[in-house]
């Protein structure tokens, strides 16, 4: 990104001083704003979520005795925690691999231009905007077993008996990760359209000369091109999965027994409800990594993507 | 040429399969917001309001002080959208049109906010609302959000684009930043504050979390949180909950069928959905 901007010629040496200073001055009112938010909401509440994570706090979240490690220690052995780990990996499997192999049969099939293309697409793309409260409560009902519709399909076409969706630890975690699915469906088909249309027309034109199936086509020329975009929509599915609260919060309350208590779930009834700040903010600070984790690996794929092309 | 017509005629099928199943959701909560109570609660469902009873939705304002709520969502979400643009613009014309000591490691100090989820940091931004006296206002409910790394990495690349010979002009031209900035940057950006506004309207719009964090009293609900009270009301009439649901969704939805360009290249560029 060289433009005519970043060329610094240095100035002369007695004069640089005063001259930085006045640099510094011109640009302080442009990047004081962004810089003030910043530092009171993401860089000082990063700090403070470790910092209390090492104390036992009072009820109003108040550090008052340094307990070190102890209550990752406690988090790490404690059955319910290891529980809402676990039951947040499955979430997390159950909606990205899924997920994103839907919207990529979305993508496949909107990637042709033809006619009444965009009434088709923006069909297609209407999940992202809807909100994850207005989902959830059109899932309370299409869960319910006494109103739901899907029920009354799932027994009359496939013979299976009416389904108490929101009270069996599975079908509880089923119903919150369909929900989830179909609330990031618009998104991920969005990025993955967008990889399509950029696959160079040339390598269709070639594979067409040498008389290459559709199958094939999409096999050897299709995937391996849009390969970066479909990992990113991965990480930024699985990271997105590990941030859900609103469906838990609506549709289950972690329940039945636990069974949905996803992190973030688990973090705000720890914090708000059972005033234990210390351990809630241990618990962000696991969460935070996991997300770190993710995050640096997406960068670090996307970078070598840059270096090879 | 045959067999292309015949995978032609298979796509649309396909097609219309998948948007009937994608968009049954919405369509579904349509339906029953246009039944009448006793309607939806027989079993087997029925599908078609028959008649069509639009009061479901003068009885869920009334159920509920949706009105408000409604309200409440229109101005947090315009303050933070103001907020937003104001901020990244401010960021981004320094990224790009001045020349400062360490104006590279700043950008990835900004950057750096991009991988803090607000999941992480919701416990102690509760706490300093909770200390500033914010809790239950608009300032609780906005000012954390007033600038966003995203917002100021979409105008950088943008104003990147710009020829930067228009700069050299206006200095000639005898104009300081603030005089560019206003008369030359602000016009040529339009399209892409108003991909901002978009995109940053419907993160507001839907944002659920901290809204129901620090909001307590019924004249500062959002609409998002606000639609729980109309579970609670009655746990059969489920054609007023689904009202509800569906008047939550009209404003984004209309963005959606009149801003798609915007809300698409916000979505693709920002990656990352709250």
């Amino acid at each position: 990104m060289q433009t005519a901007a970043t060329k610094t010629t240095m100035p002369v040496p007695p004069r640089r001083h005063m001259k930085e200073m006045v640099a510094f001055l011109q640009a302080s009112p442009f990047l004081l704003p962004a810089l003030l938010l910043f530092t009171v909401f993401f860089f000082y509440p990063i700090v403070k979520v470790v910092y209390l994570s090492l104390y036992l706090t009072n009820s109003k979240g108040v550090a008052k005795h340094f307990v070190g490690m102890q209550q990752y220690v406690e988090l790490f052995t404690s059955p319910d925690f290891i529980q809402s780990l676990r039951v947040t990996l499955e979430f997390v499997l159950l909606t990205v691999i899924p997920g994103v192999f839907i919207a990529l049969l979305l993508a496949l099939l909107l990637e042709k231009q033809i006619r009444g293309l965009s009434v088709f697409q923006t069909i297609l793309f209407s999940p992202i905007s809807m909100s994850v409260a207005a989902v959830s409560t059109i899932g309370l009902m299409a869960f319910n077993p006494s109103v739901s519709l899907l029920n009354w399909i799932l027994s009359n076409l496939f013979g299976i008996p009416n389904i108490n969706w929101l009270n069996g630890p599975w079908t509880a975690l089923l119903a919150i990760s369909i929900v989830t699915i179909w609330m990031n469906l618009g998104f991920s088909t969005i990025v993955l359209l967008g990889a399509l249309r950029n696959v160079s027309q040339e390598l269709y034109d070639s594979a067409r000369v040498d008389g290459v199936n559709a199958l094939q086509r999409l096999y050897y020329i299709t995937l391996p091109s849009i390969s970066p975009t479909l990992f990113f929509v991965f990480v930024v599915s699985m990271i997105g999965s590990f941030q859900t609260f609103g469906q838990v919060n609506i549709l289950t309350q972690g329940g039945p027994a636990g069974s949905t208590n996803l992190v973030v779930y688990s973090i705000y009834r720890n914090a708000f409800f059972n005033f234990q700040y210390g351990l809630a903010s241990a618990q962000a600070v696991v969460l935070f990594l996991i997300v770190l984790v993710l995050t640096l690996l997406q960068f670090l794929v996307v970078e070598r993507r840059v270096h090879y092309s | 040429m045959k067999e292309n017509r015949v995978w032609l005629v298979i796509r649309y099928i396909l097609l219309i399969i998948a948007s009937l199943v994608v968009c049954f959701p919405i369509l579904y909560s349509l339906l029953i917001s246009l039944e009448t109570s006793e309607h939806v609660s027989t079993y087997p469902p029925q599908l078609w309001p028959h008649p069509f009873h639009f009061a479901s939705y003068a009885e869920a304002l009334q159920a509920a002080p949706l009105g408000r709520f409604l309200l409440n969502s229109f101005i947090m979400s315009a303050i933070i959208v103001c907020g937003q643009i104001v901020t990244s613009l401010l960021a981004a014309y320094a990224f790009v049109y001045l020349r400062f000591r360490g104006r590279g490691v700043l950008f990835l100090v900004f950057l750096a906010t991009m991988m803090i989820p607000t999941e992480v940091t919701m416990i102690p931004n509760y706490m300093t609302i909770r200390s500033l006296g914010w809790l239950d206002s608009f300032a609780g409910l906005t000012v954390p959000f007033l600038a966003n790394a995203f917002g100021i990495f979409l105008l950088r690349q943008y104003l990147l684009q710009l020829p930067y010979e228009l700069f050299e002009a206006a200095k000639m031209d005898g104009a300081g930043h603030w005089r560019f900035l206003i008369s030359v940057v602000v016009p040529l950006s339009r399209p892409i504050l108003a991909t901002l506004a978009v995109y940053v309207f419907l993160q507001s719009w839907n944002m659920y979390l901290w809204p129901l964090l620090t909001t307590n009293s019924t004249s500062m609900r959002t609409v998002q949180v606000g639609l729980g009270m109309l579970q609670n009301q009655d746990a059969l009439s489920w054609n007023l909950t689904m009202a509800g649901v569906v008047i939550i969704s009209l404003p984004t939805l209309i963005l959606l069928f009149f801003a798609q360009k915007h809300l698409v290249k916000g979505l693709t560029a920002g990656a990352v959905k709250g």
